[in-house]
């Protein structure tokens, strides 16, 4: 196939990122392709930081070949002959596993043209974050940088660049093989395709899933999770993990996919999904999941470096006992301000595990209130 | 090998100060002043950029610490699942807390995010090796391997 039938088959059928921001796939190629320059690179963003998800991890551990060569095909697409794979700091087991499928593909002739290096993250979840996740493979801090300029026009040394979540690259090969129209047709029309879910907190089986992406939060809760042990009722779930909103059992019947989350006030993510019970402080969950923001924050922009720090700090006073309804309301307000104003997604999403608490569910906050 | 053998290794390969970091810090347990120092030279770049990066990333550290690291995921998933008792297992065992070394220089606890194993929680990790569901009772067990070592 050439390069345009490649993007065109990829654009038709509809696959959308893995990786949280749901761009279509085939056209951000098409504008890595279109751009004029002597270099391009590939780069696979396995970084895998958002709590609760490890679905990347299942894919490289069994089978790294398919990422491989989702991303030579991306190559082959866009004119790249270097490629990386953005590897989080925490999987060094993971790295010999994709260094002997690399060295396997080599053997047999298949990455004559594209060659890929694996690059180990150090701790950093920002990293995750598509230009943060540039500038550490450049060697530097992991500090996003300011877009436009995006990637496929100014990514790796300013040289036209993809970047594209594990389980992105690796609905890839069946894609090419099967054909765009046999893809679009799998789940949800909107986001087609599967999703691998991971499954934490208060459901009997704690493991992962791949299911089409019409299936339904409840699904995967009650019949993929098993519902929740002991007997016990529901209270929230979290889906995209720790940057996601919690949603309340009245949302249960949404498919996952994006836009149907989306239009709920949650999102997708990473589809890491943890379940609350009914015995559980949301309020102390809260209040942990505002200390990671906290501490992942890279300090680049005011507006995220203080404003976590300000949510960690209030969401602390409300789970002590010594929160008062003013404190409510101001995280309300800074919330609104950070989703709006932060430089990237980290800052922005911060606020939504709060944020969708307080309109969900309110009566945990003033219980605790003075 | 030194450090300056180690760096030597890596400067040739273009943003590879990351990863001649991790490979120093494989030998030395963290990353001594004078390995960020020749970091700089190596790599052409200033000194506060050099140190900028050793501090930014959390599995980085510039101090000397216990040489088998114990990192304790606080994550969400984690903290339900009880990371907090495990947590007061490990120091308790280890007559610790959290952020310190063992002055035999043999531990070191520290926290950190969730680190991908979370079909398993609590789970902990030494010297990056995941152990999963792990309960206050089986800390002894798990630490009695590393304190021969
Ligand atoms: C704070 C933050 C963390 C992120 N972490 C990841 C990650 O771990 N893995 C990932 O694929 N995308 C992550 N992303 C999204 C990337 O910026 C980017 O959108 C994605 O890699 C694009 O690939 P896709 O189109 O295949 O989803 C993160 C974004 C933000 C703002
Ligand atoms: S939440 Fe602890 S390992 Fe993922």
């Amino acid at each position: 196939m050439k390069p345009e039938e490649l993007i065109d088959e990829v654009r038709q059928s509809k696959l959308r990122g893995r990786g949280g921001a749901g761009f279509n796939c085939g056209q951000k190629w098409y504008f890595a392709y279109t751009a004029r320059a002597d270099e391009k690179f590939v780069i696979c963003n396995a970084d895998e930081g958002e709590p609760g998800t490890y679905k990347d991890r299942i894919i490289m551990e069994n089978d790294p070949h398919v990422l491989i060569e989702g991303m030579t095909i991306c190559a082959t697409a866009i004119g790249a002959r270097q490629g990386y794979i953005y590897l989080r700091g925490e999987y060094p087991q993971v790295v010999n596993i994709l260094n002997t499928a690399i060295d396997q593909a080599k053997a047999r002739g298949l990455l004559d043209d594209f060659d890929i290096e694996v690059r180990s993250g150090a701790g950093a979840y920002v990293c995750g974050e598509e230009t943060a996740l540039i500038e550490s493979i450049e060697g530097k801090r992991g500090e996003p940088r300011y877009k436009p300029p995006y990637p496929p026009v100014e990514g790796l040394w300013n040289q036209p660049t993809i970047v594209n979540n594990v389980e992105t690259f690796a609905a890839v090969p069946a894609i090419v093989k099967n054909g765009a129209s046999w893809y679009a047709s799998i789940g949800h029309p909107d986001y087609p395709g599967t999703k691998i879910v991971t499954l934490t907190g208060d459901v009997n089986n704690r493991t992962f899933f791949e299911v089409p992406t019409n299936t339904t939060i409840r699904e995967i809760i009650y019949e993929f999770g098993g519902g929740i042990p002991a007997g016990k009722k529901f209270k929230a779930v979290q889906v995209g993990g720790t940057s996601g909103a919690f949603i309340p059992e009245e949302n249960l019947d949404t498919p996952l996919a994006f836009d149907t989350m989306t239009a709920i006030g949650a999102t997708l993510g990473s589809g890491a999904v943890l379940v609350l019970d009914e015995s559980r402080n949301l309020i102390d969950v809260l209040t942990r999941i505002s200390g990671f923001f906290q501490h992942e924050s890279c300090g680049k922009c005011a507006p995220c470096r203080e404003g976590t720090m300000r949510l960690y700090d209030l969401m602390l006073k409300v789970n002590n006992g010594t929160g008062k309804p003013q404190d409510i309301k101001i995280m309300q307000k800074l919330g609104n301000v950070m989703a709006i104003s932060c430089l990237c997604g980290l800052g922005q999403a911060a606020p939504a595990p709060i944020l969708s608490s307080l309109e969900h569910f309110p009566a945990d906050f003033n219980v605790k209130l003075m | 090998m030194d450090y300056k053998e180690i760096l030597a290794q890596y400067r040739d390969l273009p943003g590879g100060i990351i990863e001649a970091f991790h490979a120093i810090q494989d030998e030395f347990g963290y990353l001594p002043e004078e390995a960020v120092l020749e970091a700089a030279r190596g790599f052409a770049i200033p000194v506060a950029e050099a140190f900028g990066i050793a501090t930014f990333y959390s599995m980085f550290s510039v101090k000397p610490r216990g040489k088998n690291v114990i990192r304790i995921c606080e994550s969400a998933p984690c903290h339900i699942a009880g990371a907090t008792e495990v947590i007061a297992a490990l120091e308790r065992e280890l007559g610790i807390k959290m952020g310190e070394s063992t002055s035999c220089g043999r531990f070191a606890l520290e926290f950190t995010e969730c680190v991908g194993q979370c079909q398993g929680t609590p789970v902990i990790t030494i010297n990056g090796k995941p152990y999963t569901n792990v309960s206050p009772a089986a800390i002894p067990n798990i630490l009695a391997e590393y304190k021969q070592a």
